[in-house]
């Protein structure tokens, strides 16, 4: 007798299909183990004892030597990247969360609309969108007296937060739904507004199974900084190519060196996809 | 409480609390109330049995306005839940209604998951809210779980609450969604006292149930329900002893 269709709130299950489709919802989870940093380390290493014996009329610095040499200036490159994640991670979330709930919007125009951006941003090539940023935002805007300059790494943040928006309204759209609809119902018959039981009842649940999908997130965009490198961002890829030519593009260089900066996103990541997966254990759907 | 109780104008007392007149309601293309009638009146008891499917919880859903319906005319204290400018807030006002699955608020403690409507929806003050609330859980006998999450009652003890929750909009009339289904059997009782409880104290109540013995103690009034029309109906002790129509009587030979 109990039925899935709700009159009073034609809202969540009556999207078009692909949006109730429970797969393909958000990003793949990113599974990251320890295993994976040591075989990178290793590979680092012996890519680096291998190059520093091969033979030559003048004998070439240690490749460890080389990397040591410049850690600090990678490290700041990979800084850089934190940065620009940071940021998009946070624009993303703000416009994102706006959209997610223009997915559930009671009005069927609202809805429509938040779902063709959502589409839109979702299955958008992120570098496509990189670009397009980069070449279609002025360098320089003119606000009445103020002239404000958009530096390319700024323009990186806008074209990565798109995406991460987008990504965003899933997670959202995917929490709320979660929470089964008699949560709805109990709060309508008790006379809560729609408002009032989004905020008041069905958010304060869902947020917490949000958690695990949006840091999976932020690690996916976190490796996806490095594509800023192509529009001239001198992020840690950028001043990676840059050590090399310093470096006189000697090639046995290449493999330690950019396994070296795996490394980086590998120590940065790995903790957050371990948290992740704790959390999704343990967030898991109870009813 | 002053200025809680505002029926329709021209809606008195002697009238009946709850009519429906001939409601139709469909899912698509399948109907699956095909023109029911019946009116509550205050004090009442009236209890909706039937076989599954039949559309009895849609019926009550369909009282509180949370699905609405294509034809015919439900009232409730004179206020049309079919006007497309049904104020729902007032609706619901007077009408608490009870699930199957008790639907408590998982985040919120038995006390919170009462006092929350008072507070958020009649904006009454939280103090006077939280006397009636431990008023309340200790009439449900539950007092001494008021800080337990839903989480850590059983089913029964969850559906008490649930009852409280809805008490605690002080409505003119209680909806009970097969409020027994998804319990334990030892459970089943203690919800089943409580309500009956509810009823003796005049509470006006709809109930939807295949505790047949139940709504032969507590029910005054029996509709019996088969794909979306009322087959039967009447006072509880005559119904029982003596249905007429063959369908009643079969259906009550499978479950009793």
């Amino acid at each position: 007798m109990t039925q899935p269709v709700r009159g009073g709130m034609p809202v969540i299950l009556r999207l078009p299909e692909v949006l109730r489709a429970d797969n393909a919802r958000t990003l793949p989870p990113l599974r990251l183990s320890l295993w994976h940093g040591a075989a990178l380390g290793g590979f680092v290493l012996m890519t680096s004892i291998a190059a520093g014996s091969a033979t030559g009329p003048v004998p070439p610095a240690s490749v460890l030597v080389v990397l040591a040499r410049w850690t600090p200036l990678l490290l700041r490159g990979f800084g850089f990247n934190i940065l620009i994640s940071f940021t998009a991670m946070a624009i993303g979330t703000v416009l994102g969360a706006f959209l997610g709930l223009g997915l559930i919007s009671v009005s069927r125009a609202v809805r429509a609309a938040a779902w063709a951006l959502t589409q839109f941003f979702r299955n958008a090539p992120w570098l496509v969108l990189l670009f397009f940023m980069i070449y279609m935002l002025p360098f320089h805007v003119q606000l009445g007296g103020l002239g404000i300059s958009i530096p390319d790494w700024l323009k990186a943040v806008i074209g990565l937060a798109l995406p991460v928006m987008a990504n965003v309204a899933e997670v959202v759209r995917g929490g709320v739904q979660s929470i089964p609809s008699g949560q709805w119902e109990a709060a309508e018959s008790l006379g809560f507004t729609r408002t009032q039981q989004l905020w008041e009842i069905i958010l304060p649940q869902s947020i917490k199974r949000m958690i695990p999908p949006w840091m999976n997130l932020y690690a996916i965009l976190t490796m996806a900084t490095t594509l800023a490198a192509i529009v001239g961002v001198s992020e840690v890829v950028t001043l990676a190519g840059q050590v090399q030519a310093a470096e006189g593009n000697r090639t046995d260089l290449l493999a330690p060196l950019y396994g070296y900066v795996l490394l980086f996103f590998f120590f940065y990541s790995y903790p957050i996809a371990w948290l992740t997966l704790r959390l999704e254990r343990r967030y898991a759907v109870r009813l | 409480m002053p200025g809680r109780f505002d029926p329709a104008p021209g809606w008195t007392p002697d009238q009946p609390l709850v009519v429906i007149d001939d409601v139709h309601k469909s899912f698509g293309t399948v109907e699956v109330l095909k023109g029911i009638s019946l009116s509550v009146h205050k004090g009442d008891a009236a209890c909706i049995i039937g076989p599954s499917g039949s559309g009895k919880s849609t019926l009550i859903r369909c009282v509180n306005a949370l699905v609405p319906f294509q034809r015919g005319s439900i009232k409730v204290l004179g206020i049309e839940v079919k006007d497309p400018k049904l104020d729902k807030l007032r609706l619901r006002k007077h009408v608490g209604m009870v699930f199957q699955q008790y639907n408590l608020f998982p985040h919120r403690t038995a006390l919170q998951n009462v006092m929350m409507a008072p507070i958020k929806v009649l904006k009454r003050p939280r103090k006077e809210v939280e006397a009636e609330a431990y008023k309340l859980l200790k009439k449900v006998r539950l007092d001494g779980k008021e800080h337990a999450y839903p989480g850590e009652l059983s089913g029964g003890q969850q559906q008490r609450v649930a009852i409280a929750r809805s008490l605690a909009m002080q409505p003119d009339l209680m909806l009970f969604d097969e409020v027994t289904a998804a319990l334990d059997p030892e459970t089943v009782k203690e919800v089943l006292i409580t309500i009956r409880e509810l009823a003796e104290e005049g509470m006006t109540c709809i109930l939807v149930t295949h505790e047949m013995g139940f709504a032969r103690e507590v029910a005054n009034h029996i509709y019996f329900t088969d794909r979306g029309v009322i087959v039967e109906h009447g006072p509880a002790a005559e119904f029982f002893s003596s249905p007429r129509d063959p369908r009643t009587r079969a259906f009550l030979s499978q479950i009793l």
